[in-house]
Order: structure tokens, then C-alpha cells, then sequence
């Protein structure tokens, strides 16, 4: 039967998050062709693999080869090609991290097939096999459905947490097929040099339930400590607008965005960021938008629930105190 | 030895278009550009020819050429490159070539690197700001097949070999590869340079070369599509938004908070 191929990427000693979300848009695409969904794990073991199952995969392809290097792209490339070649899928998915979003598209032009990335929906024609995604473009400010031609596989990536991972349940069963690679040293050309880590303190933006938005409305970096001060109220983490990031208020892991990371908080509030459709990209899926912003025919009050117009010197510390006393007493 | 460096640029509608002139034809599935707004070169293109020119200035010598791909070209908006202080331009026109998915695109572009011949470093923006792919570049890179770096923030040029720093989330990633290589480079390689007077005198006096489909081998049929725009629309949003209004600006924060408060929103 033919087969819709995840790339499941692994994190420390267990799966990447995105696993699981992948395996879940693996399967809504079954539910209407009938394929198995197959996980390739590159560079796994046979807990990681038992993980994958618990977790919706029909089969796992456990793949190792001494050339598979953490972040380095080329051997993940060369190991998903050989799975491909060998188990033909109709479907393969990434996810838009940054190995799943350098290894798919390479992966569709070199079978010479179509890819389409940061997809936040997949689904299948049950006759013709053909998915149809929907993704945004120009930044968001529109959204497309593209149709892949007949040509597999039709590789696409997705937008992370566009779907939600299944509860794992050890009582799944599936296949584990220990895959033979055998790279190639000429699979190889770039190599990883090293690997800086820039610590930052407190809770990762990805994780955090509160997040407080920096806009350029904030006129300079020194308020950064008024909102790190509210996000401690909450225990939350502070993110920014591209345009913080380019002043060079703030390093460029703290952008939200199109280009920058995506979140979905419990609530989002935004000081002073006008809402430009590139902003909102990263951050649109949040359960609650707050927006604080001086001019009320700003765009972020499109997208927020609740907000004020006014000057956030003035809106802030008010709502910074009340905030403290409400959670403190 | 001359380093021969590649930049490959697009022309797109300006992304700092307001939502309010944004219009989309559903029926024909395209974006209708905007009256009395002028397309731009897209940004990430033009990160691309900063980081092609800093790599000239250390290099010492080094010839640097920029293609594009497309339709309807506004020629004052294309020489920005050249003016910035490019060596040269070949614009790919083609009717055949007007509504070209991702693979077709990589297709002619590959074709006219291969073309220009001897590339050693072929550097493009990591994204288009209409489309969004971000992946014309990386299937360039399959098709010449040579290394491929993306998201670049940092350059540099070693003897034979380039090393890049790509942002991860927590941190960066160093990465270096032998030429010839393609790279993509993400906005914080730095604000493009701003045209000098001379440059955009300079530019003025070069005409680009023209190519089109012919000029490469190609045939439509070398180019047709692998993926089909079904639909085009603009998202509608659904969310209402309570504007909290207080006696003034403090008191409109505090009734803020005990608002979200209230919908056990904190
Ligand atoms: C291809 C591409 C990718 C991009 N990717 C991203 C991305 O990933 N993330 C991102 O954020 N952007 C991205 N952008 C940029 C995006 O288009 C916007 O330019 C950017 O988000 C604007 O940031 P901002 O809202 O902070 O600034 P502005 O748009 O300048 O808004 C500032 C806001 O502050 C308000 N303000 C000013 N003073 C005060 C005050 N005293 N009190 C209260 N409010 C005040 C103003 O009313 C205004 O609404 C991208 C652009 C392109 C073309």
C-alpha cells in the first residue's frame, strides 16, 4: 500500500514536538486516500521509534548512518532521498523548522516534484490522491490553496502547531524497519562548524503561556524592563516585532513572526506593534489578543480582543500594577 | 582570481502596500497591484546584494551579476542593484515564463547560472515577500547541484570555502562549505546600502541584457507546473475587538487588566 512519509525530527533524547504534529496531518490525509503513515527517523532508536507509534505511526523507517550530524541538512537529505526511492510515497511531510524546511523542498526538486511550505492545512482528493494545502501569502495578507500536480511525492511543510499531536497511547502497534543508508561522503558538502548557544534567561518564548509584545511604538530599548517587568507578573516571556529587531533594540531570537518564531500563547499582549499581516503570521494562532497601541485604526485591533488606545507610558505601569495585585491576592 | 558571484533578484509589489489598497481578484486568482504604488525589489533580494557586495569588498576583486525573473519590469525599480553598486543584469522575460510555479522558476534560473557559467557563490534572499516560498533558491542549489546554505546572517570567505551563521532558536548554527555553493541570507546580514550618486550614475549608464526562454534551451514544456493555485482570497477575521476606555489612559490599564481578569483571561 502506498505510503505518506513524515520526517520526524528528534530533540535531545526524545522526538522533536513536531512529530507528533506531523504524524496527525499524516493522518488526516489517510483518512481520505487509505495510505499508511510512515515515520522516518533518521538517526533514531528503537524508544524513539516505539514513541512514533505511540503516537499514530503505522511504520517507522530507522535509519543510521555515522555521517548524520545534529543540524547539518545534507545527511538528513541524502537519508530521506534513499527512504523515498526505495518506499515511493505519495506524501511527504516536513515541518517548518529549520532542518524540515532546508531538507523538503530540496528533497521535491531533486525527485523533481512540487513542494509547498508553511502549509497550516492539508487535505486529500480520495480518488486522485492529490492534497490540496492551505498556506498564507504576501505575508499573510492573503491565504492560497495549491493543488499538487500528478507527480509524487508531493512533499509539503508545515506551519508548526498547525496540528495538534494525538495523547500518546503505548498500546499502538506498527512496524519498525531498520533501513540500510550507507551515505556517501559526496552526500555531504557542508560541514558544522560549531554550535553557539545564546542562553536567555527565563521561560523560552516557544513554551510561554503569557507573552508580552515590543513594538517600535516603544521608541527605544530602554522600556524592554518595564515589559520584562510585566512578564514576570505572569511568568511569561517577552517577544518583539521585526522592526525592534532590525533597530537592533532587542536580538533577532526574540521576533515573532513570518520570518521570525511562531507562537500561540494563552494571550498575547502587544505594546505599541501596529499588526502588519508579517507580525500577525507568527502569532495569530493565540488564543488571546491584548493590544496597546495609541492609534485606534491600527491593524492590531483587527486581530485583538481587547485593547486600549493610548499612549502605553501611561496605559502601562497602570495595567502592570493592577495585573501584580489581581494575581497576587 | 576574479570571483565570479551570482545574485539572483526579484521585483515584487511593495509589502509595505497598506491592507487597505490590498486587493485580490478571486476569480483570476491573482493580487491586483495597487494603484500609484510602485513595486519594490524585494527585501530579501536586496540583503542578498549587500551581503554580494561585502563579500566583493573583502574578495578585492570579484564580478558581480544579478538575474532576475520575470514580468512587467519597472526599470527605475530594477537598476536599485546596479546602483547599489553591482557590475551587470540579465532580465528573464518570457510570455512562457509568466505564471511559472516554484520548480519552474529554479528551472530558468539554474539554466541562466549555468548559462553566465564559472559561478562560484550564488547568493538569493531567503524568501520572496509575494509568495512566500522560500524555496526557489534551495532547488537552484539541487539543480547546479552544488552546496547549499541557507539563512544566512553572517558571510565569509575563506580560501576555496565560505563559512555562514544561521540563527537557531536559542543561539546560532556555523556552517562552511567549499565553493562553488549558493546561500540565502536572512535580513540580519544586514541593512541593504543606500545608492551614492555616483552609483546611481553609474547605473544609468548600463543597460541589462534581456533573455528569454530561447536564450536558455527551455521549452514551456521544460517549465510546466508541478503545483496549481486553486484559490486566492483574503482571510476573513472573526475576532471583535472590546476597546476598554477609562477616565484616562492609567485608569483605562487598570479597568484593562481587571477586564482580562474578569474573563479569566489572567
Ligand atoms: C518578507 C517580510 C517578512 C517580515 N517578517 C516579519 C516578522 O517575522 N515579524 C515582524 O514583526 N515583522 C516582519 N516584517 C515586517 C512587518 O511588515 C512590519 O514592518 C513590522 O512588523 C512592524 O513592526 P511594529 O509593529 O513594531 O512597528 P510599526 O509598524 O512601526 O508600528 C508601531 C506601532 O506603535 C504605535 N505607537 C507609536 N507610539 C506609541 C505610543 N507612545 N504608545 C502606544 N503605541 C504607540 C503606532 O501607532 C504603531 O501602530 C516582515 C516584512 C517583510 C516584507
Amino acid at each position: 500500500m502506498s505510503e505518506i512519509i513524515i520526517f520526524a525530527e528528534i530533540d535531545g533524547d526524545g522526538l522533536h514536538s513536531t512529530a507528533g504534529e506531523l504524524i496527525s496531518a499524516g493522518k488526516k490525509i489517510a483518512a481520505d486516500t487509505g495510505n499508511v503513515v510512515s515515520a522516518a527517523l533518521i538517526g533514531g532508536n528503537q524508544d524513539l521509534a516505539s514513541q512514533a507509534i505511540s503516537l499514530g505511526a503505522d511504520k517507522v523507517y530507522l535509519a543510521n548512518d555515522d555521517a548524520i550530524q545534529e543540524g547539518v541538512a545534507d545527511a538528513y537529505l541524502a537519508a530521506l532521498h534513499k527512504i523515498c526511492i526505495n518506499a515511493e510515497p505519495t506524501v511527504v511531510l516536513t515541518s517548518k523548522t529549520p532542518i524540515g524546511r532546508a531538507v523538503g523542498p530540496r528533497l521535491a526538486y531533486r525527485l523533481g516534484s512540487g513542494i509547498a511550505q508553511d502549509c497550516m492545512d492539508v487535505s486529500a482528493d480520495g480518488d486522485s490522491g492529490r492534497v490540496t494545502v492551505t498556506r498564507p501569502v504576501y505575508g499573510g495578507n492573503a491565504m492560497a490553496k495549491f493543488t499538487f500536480a500528478d507527480k509524487d511525492p508531493q512533499v509539503v511543510i508545515m506551519r508548526l502547531k498547525a496540528f495538534e499531536a494525538m495523547e500518546p497511547d503505548s498500546s499502538r502497534s506498527g512496524e519498525v524497519i531498520e533501513f540500510e543508508l550507507s551515505l556517501d561522503e559526496s552526500d555531504i558538502k557542508t560541514k558544522l562548524v560549531e554550535t553557539v548557544k545564546e542562553e536567555s534567561e527565563g521561560v523560552r518564548l516557544e513554551d510561554a503561556a503569557v507573552i508580552i509584545g515590543m513594538g517600535r511604538g516603544l521608541g527605544g530599548p530602554e522600556p524592554f524592563s518595564q515589559l520584562e517587568e510585566l512578564a514576570k507578573v505572569f511568568n511569561g516571556a517577552v517577544g518583539a516585532s521585526r522592526a525592534v529587531c532590525d533597530a537592533g533594540w532587542l536580538d533577532h531570537s526574540y521576533q515573532i513572526g513570518l520570518t521570525g518564531k511562531t507562537v500561540t500563547p494563552d494571550v498575547y499582549i502587544t505594546v505599541g506593534i501596529s499588526g502588519a499581516s508579517q507580525h500577525m503570521a507568527g502569532c495569530s494562532s493565540s488564543k488571546n489578543i491584548v493590544a496597546i497601541n495609541k492609534d485606534g485604526d491600527a491593524n492590531i485591533f483587527k486581530e485583538a480582543s481587547f485593547g486600549v488606545v493610548g499612549d502605553w507610558e501611561k496605559v502601562l505601569p497602570a495595567f502592570t500594577e493592577t495585573a501584580r495585585e489581581l494575581l497576587e491576592s | 582570481m576574479s570571483l565570479n558571484i551570482i545574485v539572483c533578484a526579484k521585483q515584487v509589489m511593495d509589502p509595505e502596500t497598506p491592507l487597505s489598497a490590498f486587493n485580490v481578484d478571486e476569480a483570476a486568482k491573482r493580487v491586483v497591484p495597487a494603484q500609484g504604488i510602485p513595486p519594490v525589489v524585494n527585501g530579501f533580494c536586496e540583503n542578498a546584494v549587500e551581503a554580494a557586495l561585502k563579500i566583493k569588498e573583502a574578495a578585492g576583486d570579484a564580478t558581480i551579476t544579478i538575474i532576475s525573473l520575470g514580468n512587467d519590469f519597472v526599470m527605475d525599480v530594477m537598476k536599485k542593484p546596479l546602483s547599489m553598486g553591482a557590475d551587470q543584469m540579465i532580465l528573464i522575460q518570457d510570455p512562457a515564463a509568466e505564471n511559472l510555479d516554484a520548480l519552474g522558476t529554479a528551472t530558468v534560473l539554474s539554466k541562466a547560472i549555468e548559462k553566465i557559467g564559472e559561478a562560484d557563490i550564488v547568493i538569493c534572499g531567503q524568501q520572496a515577500s509575494d509568495w512566500d516560498n522560500a524555496h526557489v533558491p534551495l532547488g537552484i542549489s539541487e539543480m547546479l547541484g552544488i552546496a547549499c546554505l541557507s539563512e544566512a546572517r553572517s558571510i565569509d570567505l575563506g580560501d576555496g570555502t565560505v563559512t555562514v551563521a544561521s540563527s537557531r532558536s536559542d543561539g546560532y548554527d556555523v556552517f562552511e562549505a567549499p565553493l562553488p555553493c549558493l546561500i540565502t541570507v536572512s535580513n540580519e546580514i544586514g541593512e541593504p546600502r543606500y545608492p551614492t550618486l555616483r552609483g546611481i550614475m553609474q547605473a544609468s549608464r548600463k543597460s541589462p541584457e534581456t533573455w528569454t526562454l530561447n536564450d536558455l534551451d527551455l521549452s514551456e514544456s521544460d517549465v510546466s507546473p508541478v503545483l496549481t493555485l486553486s484559490e486566492l482570497f483574503v482571510p476573513a477575521s472573526d475576532r471583535q475587538c472590546e476597546i476598554i476606555e477609562g477616565e484616562d489612559e492609567a485608569d483605562s490599564g487598570r479597568l484593562l487588566a481587571l477586564k482580562l481578569r474578569e474573563e479569566k483571561i489572567i
